[in-house]
């Protein structure tokens, strides 16, 4: 049995391997996608790029967090 | 162009190269044990090892080369900022906490924690070193690429530079200097990052017709008539002598002039639009004599009388709604600016012409101006090495899957950044040092989209070396910017080179030595021992840094990615994932994995090319990133091989 923490890092992976493999995906085989403009006259490769970094970002900080205060419950419970 | 080299990047090169040897004694006065040679005691704050994680893995790839590709080519330069920034999200949550609930010292300590087995250690030692020495080939040739422009010596000094300056490092302190190393030039990195991307933005667009040296670009037309003798009526080429006569172009798509007075041959790009309508478009040449010495424009180069140099580009030719000035933007409004504008980009041509004078014909690039819709600059798929994903062959298409695939699952892999879980004290201080990391790296390389996009409309891009795009970029807003901006640049190839020289001694020490002697070493032969192979490393990466010198340095970067992924990867993943994972099974996969991605790098068509000088249509290998197929290769490897030697149970 994986720790819990682990098991939450798989799946803000799994998250994670899904936004990347559209983000190729798309890229690969309908580039013309990544022209359009939907929001604030910024293409959709600029959004999608940055926006991958963003989400990496934010994902390690969920899992900071979230490691962060059940470690903090599991040494409680030893004490 | 000639760059004059500015005396306050040395003076600033120089204080930062004082610091750090400064503190390497310092430190190494107090890291006399193995523990403290290699992984600093495992005491270095999380913190300062998550901004080190940053200082170890920005290379001089990530800031020169992606800013540079950004700069000549547009998007696609940031296709290999995110590729690096998502292999971090590996290295989180799959690798971090076992890498470091597993090990000591190595990769291989990790691998072979529940084997304890001669050949894992035999393989991983080995995978380890050959990945080190093909990521520090690029590093040091790149330590040469910048330190011509920048600091004014030759390619070979700024090898031996970085070299023996790397070295005093790692043999005087080991992991405690390195780290602090890494900590400085990833803060400072960063820091001076910012900096220019807020001045870019302040600087906003402006709509101009040259570079910074005041110089104006030329466009005649639409001419009327048949070229070339429709160019002899042209009032703007008064000055000039027509070199294309009689009705003949000699070298399409280009027409010649020779000035009167200077001699200055100018070359003219022949832009015939859709529409009928021809333009000419003045061009810039450069060409090298069989004796070596360079011609800019048919002139020799230099700045003197009679000589001529290459001049500044740079600037973007209509803004929208007719503006000629924009002003400071916004971080959006910067794109969004830039999407409705137009850019000259510099497109390169090789032609051969032939040689007046009866000796080889001369090979002449010739670096045209090429009016670029904002809307195309920012899209996918404009650069030579992504031009495949607009392609129709299925091939092309996946050789830009492969390498986002490896650059995907190589970070996790790469031994100088794995060796770094081992420098803090516990799992948890290794998952906030990878948080940290990957914000600061995050942060990082969204801001080299502004900094490769503001270099394009800078006014100072060098045509003939896109390396230079993010230290000229400096240079065109200030000075001092520019010597600081030059300093770390160098200092990003010591941090890396470093690091790197630190997991190969680790290996050859940790993992290798001891298989030769049957007995264990002491702690502090290990660190002697340890010594004498970032000394030998150290040199060998001297030796490949000089011959490698006319090598692209991003082509050998993903080659080291590659390698990595197929080779370490599978095996890591598995052991971590799957309890049937046997010893021979790791031994096959590290091995299959090395050696299937090398064979295939070595068959494919960019080494045939780039490195034999064969065509490229002769590759045995259908597209040149292995990845794809290697990576799956050595995952299936393990299976089979494990699944093949499953021990027999007891009962």
């Amino acid at each position: 049995m994986l720790p819990k923490s682990s098991r939450l890092g798989l799946v803000l992976f799994a998250i994670y391997l899904a936004l990347y493999s559209g983000f190729v995906l798309l890229n690969t085989f309908a580039p013309d996608t990544m022209e359009a403009t939907p929001w604030a006259g910024i293409n959709v490769a600029i959004l999608y790029g940055c926006g991958l970094i963003l989400a990496a970002v934010v994902l390690a900080l969920i899992y900071g967090v979230y490691c962060g205060v059940s470690e903090e419950q599991s040494s409680e419970e030893q004490s | 162009m000639i760059h004059v080299t500015s005396p306050i990047a040395v003076l600033f090169f120089l204080g930062f190269v004082a610091i750090t040897l400064g503190l390497s004694f310092y430190l190494g006065s107090r890291a006399k044990s193995s523990q403290g040679y290699f992984t600093a005691h495992g005491q270095i704050p999380w913190f300062v090892n998550g901004i080190a994680f940053a200082g170890d893995y920005l290379s001089a790839a990530s800031f020169l080369g992606i800013c540079g590709m950004i700069a000549f080519y547009g998007y696609d330069g940031f296709l290999y900022s995110i590729g690096y920034l998502a292999g971090w999200v590996v290295a989180l949550f799959v690798v971090a906490e076992p890498m470091k609930r597993l090990g000591k010292f190595t990769f291989a300590d990790a691998l072979n924690s529940r084997f304890q087995s001669r050949g894992i250690q035999l393989a991983a030692g080995v995978s380890t070193l050959a990945v080190s020495v093909f990521y520090l080939i690029p590093q040091m040739v790149g330590a040469g690429v910048l330190i011509q422009p920048l600091l004014g010596m030759p390619h070979w000094a700024g090898v031996l530079i970085v070299g023996a300056t790397v070295i005093v490092i790692v043999v005087t302190a080991g992991m405690v200097s390195t780290t602090w190393v890494q900590f400085l030039k990833g803060a400072l990195l960063v820091i001076f990052s910012t900096v220019l991307t807020v001045m870019v933005l302040n600087r906003g667009f402006d709509v101009k017709s040259g570079g910074n040296d005041g110089h104006d670009f030329r466009t005649l037309g639409p001419i009327v008539g048949e070229l070339p003798n429709a160019a002899s009526g042209l009032a703007e080429l008064a000055g000039y002598d027509l070199l294309d006569t009689n009705g003949k172009i000699g070298l399409p798509p280009f027409l010649r002039t020779s000035d009167k007075e200077t001699g200055e041959v100018v070359f003219w790009l022949i832009d015939k639009k859709r529409n009928g309508e021809t333009f000419l478009r003045e061009s810039q040449t450069l060409s090298q004599s069989p004796s070596g010495e360079l011609f800019v424009n048919g002139l020799p180069k230099g700045t003197g009388p009679g000589q001529a140099s290459l001049r500044p580009v740079g600037f973007l030719s209509k803004l929208p709604e007719g503006k000629t000035s924009t002003g400071p933007l916004g971080p959006l409004t910067f794109f969004s600016t830039l999407q409705q504008s137009e850019v000259v980009l510099w497109q390169s041509r090789k032609i051969v012409q032939p040689s007046e004078s009866n000796n080889a014909p001369d090979v002449l690039t010739v670096f045209s101006p090429q009016p670029t819709p904002g809307s195309q600059v920012l899209r996918p798929g404009e650069s030579p090495t992504f031009k495949g994903i607009r392609s129709e062959k299925f091939a092309d298409k996946l050789n830009f899957l492969s390498l986002m695939l490896a650059l995907f699952c190589g970070t996790a892999s790469l031994p100088h950044i794995l060796i770094r879980y081992y420098t803090v004290k516990d799992a948890a201080a290794a998952r906030k040092s990878t948080i940290v990391g990957i914000a600061c790296i995050g942060f990082f390389y969204i801001l080299t989209l502004y900094m490769g996009l503001g270099a394009m409309t800078s006014g100072s891009l060098d045509v003939s070396d896109s390396n230079m795009a993010a230290p000229l970029l400096a240079r065109g807003l200030s000075e001092t910017l520019f010597a600081c901006i030059s300093a770390i640049a160098f200092t990003t190839v010591l941090g890396t080179v470093s690091g790197l020289i630190l997991a190969s001694a680790g290996a050859v020490s940790h993992d290798l030595i001891s298989l030769l002697t049957h007995e264990k070493l002491t702690e502090h032969q290990q660190v002697r021992v340890a010594k004498i192979a970032s000394v030998v490393v150290g040199c060998i990466a001297i030796v490949l840094g000089i011959l490698f010198q006319k090598f692209n340095v991003s082509y050998l970067v993903g080659w080291a990615f590659s390698v990595a992924a197929s080779a370490n990867l599978p095996s890591l993943v598995m052991l971590l994932f799957w309890r049937g994972t046997t010893k021979q099974g790791i031994i096959a996969a590290v091995l299959v994995g090395m050696f299937s991605s090398l064979a295939w790098i070595l068959a494919s068509a960019d080494t045939f090319t780039a490195l034999y000088g064969l065509p490229p249509e002769n590759a045995l290998v259908p597209f040149s990133q292995p990845g794809i197929v290697t990576i799956p290769l050595g995952f299936l490897t393990l299976v089979v091989v494990s699944l093949l030697t499953k021990p027999k149970l007891a009962n």
